[in-house]
């Protein structure tokens, strides 16, 4: 008799730790699919940005459905998987798209002018403060397959929030 | 007046109450069963990009690892491999994984290639007698059929970046069931 009502017991417990489970599973799965399909927060610091980003850190979101869609362009701030280290992602802008021929200036290599054409299925990806800024002019143009997503607003600071400039 | 308005609300409000209450006992069956599926597919496709995930071969550039062509078989069955995505957190691989990448060419094709030398390695390639230095985050592939493939032989290096998961074994048809083998490494051509 007391074990019927031991096992009854237990079966109510294990169908509610079952249930509490599902919920934290379907949380989750819900949690992933918004952060690699829609938007995710990303930080970004250094001073290879400024003036649009500061050094110290910013909060932004930056939105994945564009750039599946292939709608990225030139202008946008885009989050791109760094090509000489996979583990880090870098914030740039871009510059050019495939087949473009881009003009940059390198002061680091004096005072001349480069040109280079962007290959098929590349961009070229600038730091908007190009005397402190590692990016397409060192590592060349970046597969588009690289790009993560676009940013397309500021959370933090606070006193900046909303859509970053130019 | 006041009473009667009263009643007549009531009335409605008791109408009205049952009949929803009788659509949703019809309709629960096709709510719950949405439900499942819902849940269902968010759970599949967070697993699929997570863990692990079974992708169909096209084409013939990794024969005879993958997609052997024997005119025994029939050219309409293609075979399906197990992805496994738990290496793209470390970014560690090793010579002879086959990977699934993103094409550098084409953002929106995948292609699956041996990796051939790693990261900072110095590379011979048979066809030319070159000897290239893999630059840093970036890795040499490799089709297995040399014959047809498009590899890195004519798009160069691939950032570790574009490379979407690991091939780790043959799922279909049922009698190539098995694990993806490594070539022995004087077969590959690295210094």
């Amino acid at each position: 008799m007391k074990v019927m009502s031991y096992m009854a017991q237990w079966r109510g417990i294990a169908k509610e730790a079952m249930d509490r489970t599902a919920i934290a599973v379907k949380f989750l799965c819900c949690l992933h699919i918004t952060d690699a399909y829609f938007c995710s927060p990303t930080h970004i610091y250094g001073p290879s940005m400024l003036p649009t980003f500061n050094m110290v850190g910013d909060i932004v979101l930056a939105e994945h459905v564009s750039q599946r869609l292939g709608k990225v362009r030139h202008g946008d701030l885009v989050v791109v998987r760094s090509p000489s280290d996979p583990k880090k992602s870098i914030t740039k802008r871009i510059m050019g798209m495939e087949g473009d021929t881009v003009t940059y200036f390198d002061p680091m290599l004096g005072d001349a002018t480069r040109v280079a054409v962007v290959p098929k299925g590349h961009v070229w990806i600038q730091g908007d403060n190009i005397f402190a800024s590692r990016d397409s002019r060192h590592f060349g143009p970046v597969p588009y397959g690289l790009i993560q997503g676009k940013v397309f607003f500021r959370v933090w600071p606070l006193d900046c929030i909303g859509v970053p400039g130019q | 007046m006041e009473p009667k308005c009263m009643e007549v609300c009531r009335w409605f409000t008791y109408i009205w109450h049952n009949v929803h209450l009788e659509q949703m006992g019809s309709s629960s069956f096709l709510w719950n069963f949405t439900k499942k599926f819902v849940t269902f597919g968010l759970i599949t496709v967070t697993v699929s990009d997570r863990y692990v995930t079974v992708v169909r071969v096209r084409g013939g550039s990794m024969s005879p690892t993958l997609n052997p062509k024997t005119s025994s078989s029939g050219n309409f069955s293609d075979d399906y491999v197990l992805v496994e995505k738990f290496c793209i957190d470390k970014y560690k691989f090793s010579h002879g994984d086959v990977v699934v990448f993103s094409s550098p060419l084409n953002h929106k094709e995948r292609h699956i290639k041996r990796i051939v030398a790693l990261p900072g390695e110095w590379f011979g390639s048979r066809q030319n007698y070159d000897v290239l230095k893999v630059p840093e985050g970036h890795c040499w592939v490799e089709g297995d059929n040399a014959a047809s493939s498009m590899d890195s032989k004519s798009f160069g290096p691939i950032p570790l970046g574009l490379i979407r998961g690991r091939v780790t074994h043959v799922v279909w048809p049922p009698h190539r069931i098995g694990a993806i083998q490594s070539p022995p490494r004087e077969e590959l051509s690295s210094l």
